[in-house]
């Protein structure tokens, strides 16, 4: 990196540009540092027992339900189901990872200014904390996947899977909860203490707006409307299609593949220009506010 | 003063004031008086909460009632009988109590670790036992206050049709499943207070997974009968189940009969209750002796 080594002192109160190589570093460091914190609490047997219980727990209440009233819609809506609750995992995961990492270090170990005081850009450090739920929630999606498979007459059949779908999609869906996360970090910024609040709520219309676990046809015509804005619904229909090549609702039925990844593609650009101008926005107020290093109690 | 012996300090030190870390004996009623300003004063901070932080109640009632909106659609879109839309309603409002118990009762004391007031509570003339059960007292009305909201709004918003067989019983079911709940939470606290960050991971581990066992969202029974015998150390297992049987006139989704599941609760209560005091002085002891009463970040 001649041109770094070459330049000459930035003046006082200036920092030298950012190069890609420091914003990888950031992403890398911030990914470990993720992964030890949320880890390093316990022996990796109980961990992974913790990291399997929520999500197994949650599925099986969707199986118990669907199986108490076991009637053919149910049988027929099944599949569509199990697979959206699997999935969505990504989305509070994600959201969650990357924001939650705002109040986390400034409340509790008290270390988002020396964050801030260091080199790393915040957009990448965040992404970076995000990488370590990415894995577990990955981990646990496969096992509830197979668990279904094996066990739930789940037709996923990996022969069948449409890749070249699943692996356009998926990453799409992944940004958009990125984004996500951003939009929320922003909002943590300026927030007291007791922000969780607003992460679980943005999970908990999503989980009820995006058809989740039953088809935006249920919901009313104005929900169902506000669903459909929503990339993670497009996400969700599209990876259903990519691994049971089925629809789920028919609200969206009437979608092609392609447009189904062109409003993916479309809503992902948005929500990330959004929340990337939001986050910094929210920087700015932070700032000038001296909220930085604040910490709240309740 | 008694005679010292050849072992204890010197003549000259017995008239010396006493160390600080004993107390003048109190008479059973003034130990009674001071134990009650103790609770009166830990239940009036969750008191006071309960409306000072108006966005906390917007998220409390509100993320009980997305959850419960998205069961309900579920079920709707399942073509259930509409008693299960009580059912989940029901289970969503209670979630509000679980949620206390494990946030505010058996991580409160790792919540005053981390913000430096536990070795003042341990340094207080009285006793923990006074100071947790402030904090169910607290607990319990402000969860009431977000789990009746839920259940009103909830019940106009998704027509839920109530059939009650008996008013006085079913406040009996409530009130005993409310008290063998905070028994069990003071336990937890008991147990918590040896923990570092490892007590948020378990209270975040120990809600879908009891959300499962103690049939939130459907009846408990379909979960097998001893299997729901086994969950019925979960206080909330057995009380949701009478309530859902008084309040919905749902004989045969029933786990026990009403009387039963009453003498259970009642059980619970006291078994919890000593459990809790033994293991209170057990785990104060051990954390003394380990130094992690003012241990933080561990």
């Amino acid at each position: 990196m001649a041109v770094e080594t070459n330049a000459a002192p930035a003046p006082a109160g200036h920092s030298p540009a950012v190069t890609w190589r420091d914003r990888w570093q950031t992403f890398r460091l911030s990914a470990w540092l993720g992964w030890q914190v949320e880890s390093n609490w316990a022996d990796p047997l109980l961990f992974a027992v913790y990291s399997m219980a929520k999500p197994i727990a949650s599925a099986l209440i969707l199986v118990i339900m669907y199986r108490i009233i076991a009637n053919e819609t149910a049988e027929a809506l099944f599949p569509g189901m199990y697979v959206g609750n699997a999935l969505f995992m990504y989305v509070g995961a994600l959201m969650f990872g990357v924001s939650w990492v705002i109040m986390e270090e400034r409340e509790y170990f008290q270390i988002l200014k020396y964050i801030y005081l260091s080199t790393a850009s915040m957009y990448w450090y965040l992404a970076g904390r995000a990488v370590a739920k990415f894995l577990i929630t990955t981990l646990a999606v496969v096992i509830l996947l197979a668990f279904g498979a094996a066990f739930l007459d789940l037709p996923l059949r990996l022969s069948q899977v449409d890749w070249g779908l699943f692996a356009t999609v998926f990453p799409l869906g992944i940004l958009t909860m990125i984004g996500l996360g951003y939009l929320l970090a922003g909002v943590l910024l300026i927030s007291a203490r007791h922000g969780s609040g607003y992460v679980e709520s943005v999970a908990g219309a999503l989980y009820l707006l995006c058809g989740v676990v039953f088809p935006l046809d249920v919901l009313p015509g104005w929900l169902a409307a506000a669903g459909k804005v929503i990339p993670v619904t497009y996400w969700l229909e599209g990876l259903r299609r990519a691994l049971l090549g089925q629809s789920f609702a028919q609200a969206l039925a009437g979608y092609s593949d392609g447009q189904i990844v062109l409003w993916l593609a479309i809503s992902t650009v948005v929500t990330l220009g959004v929340s990337v101008w939001f986050f910094g926005r929210m920087d700015h107020v932070a700032r000038s506010r001296g909220l930085i290093d604040q910490v709240t109690e309740h | 003063m008694a005679t010292a012996s050849p072992t204890t300090a010197p003549d000259a030190l017995d008239s010396a004031p006493e160390p600080a870390a004993s107390l003048p004996d109190l008479t059973l009623i003034q130990r009674l008086v001071l134990n009650l300003r103790a609770a009166r004063a830990r239940a009036y901070v969750r008191v006071v909460a309960t409306g000072r932080e108006l966005s906390w109640l917007a998220f409390e009632v509100a993320l009980p009632i997305l959850s419960a909106a998205a069961y309900v659609y579920i079920y709707e879109a399942l073509g259930a009988p509409p008693r299960y839309t009580g059912f989940v309603l029901l289970g969503s409002a209670m979630t509000a109590y679980w949620m206390n118990v494990l946030w505010s009762m058996a991580s409160q004391f790792y919540w005053e670790k981390q913000s430096g007031l536990l070795e003042t509570y341990f340094l207080a003339p009285a006793s923990r036992v006074a100071l947790l059960l402030g904090m169910a007292g607290g607990g319990i009305f402000m969860s009431t206050s977000r789990a009746a909201s839920t259940l009103i709004a909830g019940s106009f918003l998704f027509g839920v049709q109530y059939e009650v067989v008996s008013w006085p019983l079913a406040i009996l079911a409530f009130v005993l499943t409310l008290a063998a709940l905070y028994c069990l939470g003071m336990l937890f606290s008991s147990v918590f207070l040896m923990y570092g960050r490892e007590a948020w991971h378990m209270a975040n581990a120990l809600q879908e997974p009891v959300y499962l066992l103690s049939g939130f969202y459907f009846p408990v029974r379909a979960l097998g009968f001893w299997t729901a015998m086994g969950a019925s150390l979960i206080p909330l297992t057995l009380g949701l189940d009478a309530m859902r049987q008084l309040m919905f006139g749902a004989p045969d989704a029933a786990l026990l009969p009403v009387g039963w599941e009453l003498l259970g609760l009642a059980l619970l209560t006291v078994v919890y209750f000593l459990l809790a005091l033994r293991s209170l002085a057990a785990m104060e002891h051990l954390a003394k002796r380990e130094g992690r009463l003012t241990l933080k970040w561990q």
